[in-house]
């Protein structure tokens, strides 16, 4: 085999090729005045704004202002999410009264509730985090109550004819055999909660990512606009890494990782 | 050798009843009070009696083996003797400290071995009883192993450790070995018969297999159709001595299970009871 066609099949297979030959046609496209700096920047463009802005510290506020936001919204909702989780699933009562007024709240769309929520809570910061934390209570109520109510029978039947009290059943069996599903539903509403941050941050915001975007949109700053889309990506792929390590350490009981 | 046995009659509720009665007062193993007992216990689900009209009583110390065919009821009763199964003011005597090894180990998989044979446990050496509950039963290597890590027969082994260490006065063993390969198997039956003789729990154990009922029981009780049909108390000792008196006895258990429904093909008491073994 000679070291051309080699080059030529190890390229063929290589997954970073596409994106960065898209970078380049897109520099070269900038560069030639194809495209116009208003309509898109050039890659490079970006990386300098980048770099500009994280030097200034212009970014890093920004961006710290929004995580507080995401944190505090997602541990309100992600709370509130486990405990009505709880209650539904481990009592027919607790699943009477919580589960219809959950599929009801699923069929509303959080954002719609975006103009509501400044009439109650005016432009501040509560109606943002409270938007955040709407949105994240679903996704692990979800996952977290199917988790419980799809445990073993074979496994809770076991620990009962040992002799254990349901407190013990349930922290012994029904909470480490819900986990994984409470990891899901994680995951989702860490992702929800950062797109619900996009638009609540169109709040009349004096700080954060999406302050940082209306201003950049007013100025067709586009190279601002889209270090700030690369933030968000950054956000997004940060919070999965940060349940798949979760996972990895709770879930090291599960034969996939166990083999490895 | 001395073997009981009461000519099975189908269905005649009084002789029935008497053959219920015969066991109990006249076995010679009964001495102390019975840890378990039944009197005229009947288990419904809906239109569908499981069980109807049974008496059964079990020595301490008294190792019973339940054998029937699929819905005979086996499971029922011995789900109901494990306390899993409302008993709806029916007179049922069973001891306060009972545990049960079902035929799939149900380990907790997110507890390594040890926790789940210390599970529930409140005393404070735990770990200890554990480590020497997985020693006896030949576990000791592996304290620190996630359960689906274990092959099934060490999964079985790690449940009977965590029944024993219970050290209860009743051991329910809901077809254990059933999916055992044979090899196993014996050396599962070997296992069980060991801790037995040290622990001494009165132990029930369920099974269709006629040939380990036959290796393991001080008494075989014959179970069809929710009423017990037959009983046979071996006291040949186990082991070369009981070989002797093991083939009449098994033709006789395949005929009692094989005479209760006619119309029965005949290959299929072979096939489901008579299964090759080393």
């Amino acid at each position: 085999m000679s070291p051309f066609t080699r080059l030529a099949r190890s390229l063929g297979t290589a997954r970073w090729l596409s994106p960065l030959l898209l970078l380049a046609v897109l520099e070269a496209g900038s560069r030639s005045g194809l495209i116009p700096e208003r309509t898109l920047a050039a890659p490079s463009q970006v990386l300098a704004t980048l770099w500009a802005m994280t030097a200034s510290g212009e970014l890093t506020d920004n961006l710290a202002v929004s995580f507080l936001r995401i944190i505090a919204g997602l541990a309100i909702g992600v709370t509130t999410g486990i405990v009505l989780a709880l209650v539904a699933g481990l009592s027919r009562q607790g699943e009477v009264a919580v589960d219809p007024l959950m599929q009801i709240k699923r069929t509303i769309p959080t954002l719609a509730l975006t103009p509501l929520f400044i009439v109650w809570f005016g432009i501040g910061e509560t109606p943002k985090i409270a938007l955040i934390a709407f949105a994240s209570i679903f996704p692990v109520y979800l996952n977290l109550y199917g988790g419980i109510r799809g445990i073993d029978v074979r496994l809770l039947e076991g620990a009962r004819s040992l002799g254990l009290s349901r407190a013990a059943q349930v922290w012994h069996v029904i909470l480490p055999g819900a986990l994984p599903a409470l990891l899901v539903g994680l995951r989702y509403s860490l992702s929800v909660s950062v797109l619900v941050l996009v638009v609540a941050e169109q709040i009349n915001a004096t700080a954060g990512l999406g302050y940082l975007i209306n201003n950049a949109r007013d100025f067709m700053r586009t190279d601002i606009i889209l270090v700030c889309l690369m933030v968000y990506a950054v956000l997004g792929l940060a919070a999965d890494g940060l349940v798949r390590a979760v996972e990895s350490r709770a879930l090291v009981w599960r034969p996939s990782i166990v083999s490895q | 050798m001395n073997l009981l046995r009461e000519p099975a009659p189908r269905k005649d509720p009084a002789v029935d009843a008497r053959l219920n009665h015969f066991t109990s007062p006249a076995a010679p193993a009964v001495t102390s009070e019975p840890v378990v007992s039944l009197r005229d216990f009947t288990r419904r689900f809906g239109d569908n009696t499981i069980i109807s009209g049974l008496n059964l009583q079990i020595a301490a110390g008294e190792f019973v083996i339940l054998l029937g065919r699929s819905g005979s009821g086996k499971t029922t009763l011995l789900r109901t003797l494990a306390g899993l199964d409302p008993v709806e003011g029916q007179d049922v005597t069973i001891p306060g400290s009972r545990a049960v090894v079902f035929q799939d180990a149900r380990l907790l998989p997110w507890k390594k071995v040890w926790r789940n044979v210390a599970l529930g446990l409140k005393r404070g050496n735990a770990r200890q009883l554990a480590e020497e509950a997985l020693q006896e039963v030949g576990l000791g290597h592996r304290l620190e192993a996630w359960p689906l890590t274990l092959s099934g027969g060490e999964a079985q082994r790690v449940a009977l450790a965590r029944a024993l260490v219970r050290e209860p006065q009743l051991l329910l063993l809901d077809e254990p070995f059933a999916a055992l390969d044979a090899l196993t198997r014996l050396r599962m039956h070997e296992l069980v018969l060991s801790l037995w003789r040290r622990h001494r729990p009165a132990v029930l154990m369920v099974t269709h297999d006629v040939d380990e009922a036959i290796a393991l029981a001080d008494r075989i009780v014959l179970l069809d159709g929710g009423k017990i049909v037959a009983q046979e108390r071996i006291t040949a000792a186990r082991g070369p001595e009981r070989a002797t008196v093991a083939a009449p006895l098994r033709k006789r258990l395949l005929d009692a299970l094989g005479g209760v429904v006619e119309e029965r093909p005949a290959g299929e008491i072979v096939a489901l009871h008579a299964g090759a073994r080393p």
